[in-house]
């Protein structure tokens, strides 16, 4: 139990689950099945693009491709969000009006959090002032593996304060947190703190998202929604570039949450380059053939 | 944990198509006969019998039943072979003929799994992921043995015991027939194999593939047929090593048949295994090691963890989590990449474990079955968990061989202890705890051949697996495997 929170610490076998996340990847999803699974993944895409060379001009080329990944192909579903430094929210937030297509804002000190809270905290309301309806932050991991509980506990609660209306994602930066105990115990950590979403990863940490990483994940949410009755949302990130991680993905979320988070309210791919490959994917099992990759754009 | 919400849902809007194994890739007899030195034979009485697809109730072949004429026949193929070839090979020489039989295996890999789901009625991610590799390992394991058993037994002579009669069960065909082969050939013995009645066919593929490996006439004789056939082969004077692994009950007969005789004799029998989970354990990987344990090949496991304790402080959460992960479980066509439980072996095991479905409810017990439907054809069990039982119930003593788990709550290890050696069975128990020093402190405790910490029914040829009391006596796998089939 750790001082003052009501946490329990949930011990966690590595072996189990990299056996069980095993199993659920080598599910067969084929046809129908695989068409279905595939447009659900690219409507719960995060297109990302989170660089020092971000540009108001690339920003906007993203938020175009966001509501028309790919005209030749009627029908297709929106990506649910485009995510982006504080810096380029205003521009996301103006590119995609009338999209349906949410902005989403890194932030507090994104990626590494070495920055005193009021600093964070700056950073927060200041990507929601520039309209960014959903905020990722990450968690102070050099705390965390203090021991120091209580302040990245005490942290979240403040940036969720922050954040007013926007919604909360938590990004546990799991690469760095050494074991799928400290998974589960930050995973927890976050979700009591107030998070609307938990997140595994920044995208520049290797590993970042791992099946074995989003199962234990998955398992805290489930176990939390039973305690609390609260729903709180999933987002592997960083690593899913090819269309079939992200079917064993969803064959995982089926098999741990079940149908109330299939959608995208409840469950993203952070990722930047699996939307195409979707794409290329969908086309195939359309026409039958591969089309070149140039035949879908690069935004 | 308690419970504030609705349960979860897992009848999604979106769902798996069906992602069927193709099966146009083998090769089926429309009749098989009787594997006698080398050769496919008639049966002298002329009667065959049916091999049914257990999913579909449809036929697959025609089988020989082997009469103790045949018996006899196969022994003096067997004993000739013995004198003639095989007990004059250098032991380097039969090692390369066992690693031949191993290659050839993983060469057939594709084949042998899809018709041993298709005869058997077990999922083709199981052959193919765990029955077919594990043969070919075990192959592989004893191949490597058979020039280096002196050094397997210093300062011993150890040489072969002659003819071996082997009977092995329908749960794992192929792979029971490697158990039992591979140690046998390595030391030098020939031998007899008769498999199960309900599943002959893979069995039937070996022989054909032993013949491709050209190994001497007379060195593996290959005899399908039921009861009778094996009582012959107990009964038969030539015999010197009878190994059965089955029930206990055909278990005890054997052991009277041969008292008395030369022959020697190693049994592998029923179980009921205790899977033990205390309150500090990884829950959700503990609950996954539970169905593991349990409904692993339909339950028609021997080591099936089919006696669930789950330490009060946490049996709430144990049982909540076992019936929500059971939701997922995908029961059907056994050749779907997707099936989790496949069809029941036969008729008669499917009525057995349902006579054992009502006497638990007859007995008070709570049973559990998640709702999903089953196929009209075929024989099926649903996964079943039964809650409020006790020791005194027949579900918790008896082997049931099916997808039947019965749970019981314990306060302190001291009860759990002599709760689960409080059987006459003892061949596998389960551990589940973060605590090392508890692992160990139970495994000192628990009388059982096999025990298993915070896994469940792992196999591997280098280890030996047998069992205490009820469960038998011998042990196959590993150096010890070797022990059964030499005079040391």
């Amino acid at each position: 139990m750790i001082q003052a929170l009501s946490i329990n610490r949930v011990p966690i076998d590595e072996v189990g689950v990299q056996e069980r996340a095993a199993r659920l990847a080598s599910r067969s999803i084929k046809k129908a099945s695989k068409v279905e699974a595939l447009r659900l993944a690219l409507s719960m895409i995060d297109l990302t693009t989170l660089s020092g060379q971000d540009t108001p001009g690339k920003v906007k080329q993203l938020c175009y491709k966001a509501s028309h990944l790919h005209d030749h192909l009627p029908g297709l579903p929106r990506v649910a969000a485009v995510c982006v430094y504080p810096t380029q929210v205003a521009t996301a937030r103006k590119a995609l009006e009338g999209t349906g297509v949410l902005t989403a804002s890194v932030a507090t000190a994104f990626p590494s959090g070495q920055a005193p809270l009021k600093v964070k905290l700056e950073d927060t309301r200041f990507a929601v002032e520039e309209g960014a309806q959903e905020v990722d932050m990450v968690i102070s991991r050099g705390k965390f593996l203090q021991g120091r509980y209580r302040e990245v506990f005490d942290e979240i609660v403040a940036v969720k304060e922050a954040c007013g209306k926007a919604h909360l994602k938590v990004i546990l930066e799991t690469g760095e947190l050494s074991t799928l105990d400290n998974v589960r115990m930050a995973s927890d950590l976050a979700m009591h703190a107030g998070a609307d979403f938990i997140k595994t990863s920044t995208g520049k940490i290797s590993p970042a998202a791992t099946l074995p990483v989003t199962l234990v994940m998955l398992e805290a949410i489930r176990d939390f929604y039973l305690q609390t009755g609260k729903k709180v949302g999933m987002k592997p990130a960083g690593g899913i570039s090819a269309a079939k991680q992200s079917i064993q993905y969803l064959v995982m979320l089926r098999e741990t949450l079940g149908q109330d988070w299939l959608n995208k309210d409840l469950f993203r791919f952070g990722a930047s380059r699996l939307a195409n490959d979707i794409l290329m994917q969908i086309e195939k099992q359309q026409t039958g053939v591969y089309s070149s990759a140039d035949y879908f754009s690069l935004d | 944990m308690t419970e504030h919400s609705s349960p979860l849902t897992f009848d999604t809007s979106w769902q798996y198509a069906p992602a069927p194994e193709s099966a146009d890739h083998i090769s089926l007899k429309s009749r098989y006969g009787l594997f006698i030195d080398g050769k496919f034979r008639k049966p002298r009485s002329g009667k065959y019998f049916d091999t049914i697809n257990p999913a579909n109730e449809e036929k697959l072949a025609e089988v020989a039943e082997a009469d103790a004429a045949d018996v006899e026949a196969a022994v003096k193929a067997a004993r000739r072979a013995y004198d003639k070839y095989w007990s004059k090979l250098k032991p380097a020489e039969r090692g390369k003929y066992v690693y031949r039989i191993a290659r050839m295996i993983q060469e057939k890999a594709r084949e042998f799994a899809v018709i041993e789901s298709l005869d058997g009625g077990k999922p083709i991610r199981e052959s193919k992921s765990v029955d077919i590799p594990l043969a070919a390992a075990h192959f592989f394991y004893y191949a490597g043995w058979a020039d280096k058993l002196a050094y397997a037994f210093p300062g011993r002579d150890p040489r072969p015991l002659g003819v071996a009669g082997q009977i092995i069960p329908w749960n794992f065909p192929l792979l029971m027939a490697a158990w039992k082969l591979a140690p046998a050939l390595a030391c030098g013995n020939t031998v007899l194999l008769k498999p199960a009645e309900t599943t002959p066919l893979t069995a039937l593929k070996l022989a054909e593939l032993i013949q491709e490996a050209d190994l001497p006439p007379g060195v593996v004789n290959i005899l399908t047929g039921a009861g009778e056939t094996g009582a012959a082969i107990v009964r038969q004077p030539g015999i010197d090593k009878i190994a059965f692994t089955g029930s206990t009950e055909v278990g005890k007969i054997i052991q009277k048949a041969v008292a008395g005789t030369h022959k020697k004799l190693t049994l592998e029998l029923g179980g009921k295994a205790a899977n033990i989970v205390l309150e500090d354990a990884p829950i959700d990987q503990a609950v996954e090691g539970i169905v593991n344990g349990i409904y692993f090949n339909q339950g028609h496991v021997c080591c099936a963890g089919s006696r669930l304790f789950v330490q009060e402080g946490v049996a709430g959460e144990v049982i909540q989590k076992l019936k929500t992960r059971m939701q997922t479980l995908i029961v059907g066509d056994p050749l779907d990449k997707n099936t989790d439980i496949g069809a029941i072996n036969s008729r008669t095991q499917l009525e057995t474990i349902e006579s054992y479905l009502k006497i638990g409810q007859e007995e008070g017990a709570s049973m559990y079955q998640p709702a999903y439907p089953l196929p009209e054809k075929g024989y099926w069990c649903r996964p079943t968990l039964f809650t409020d039982t006790a020791q005194s119930h027949r579900i918790t003593q008896e082997e049931i061989f099916g997808p039947v788990l019965a749970v019981q709550t314990f306060r302190t290890l001291e009860e759990v202890v002599a709760k689960a050696n409080n059987t006459p069975y003892g061949l596998s128990a389960g551990v589940w705890t973060d605590k090392g020093a508890k692992i160990f402190g139970l495994t000192q405790q628990l009388r059982a051949g096999v025990i298993w910490a915070n896994t469940y029914n792992k196999f591997d040829p280098t280890a030996p697996f047998g069992g205490y009391k009820e469960s038998g006596f011998g042990r196959e796998g590993g150096l010890h495997g070797l022990e059964a089939y030499l005079q040391l």
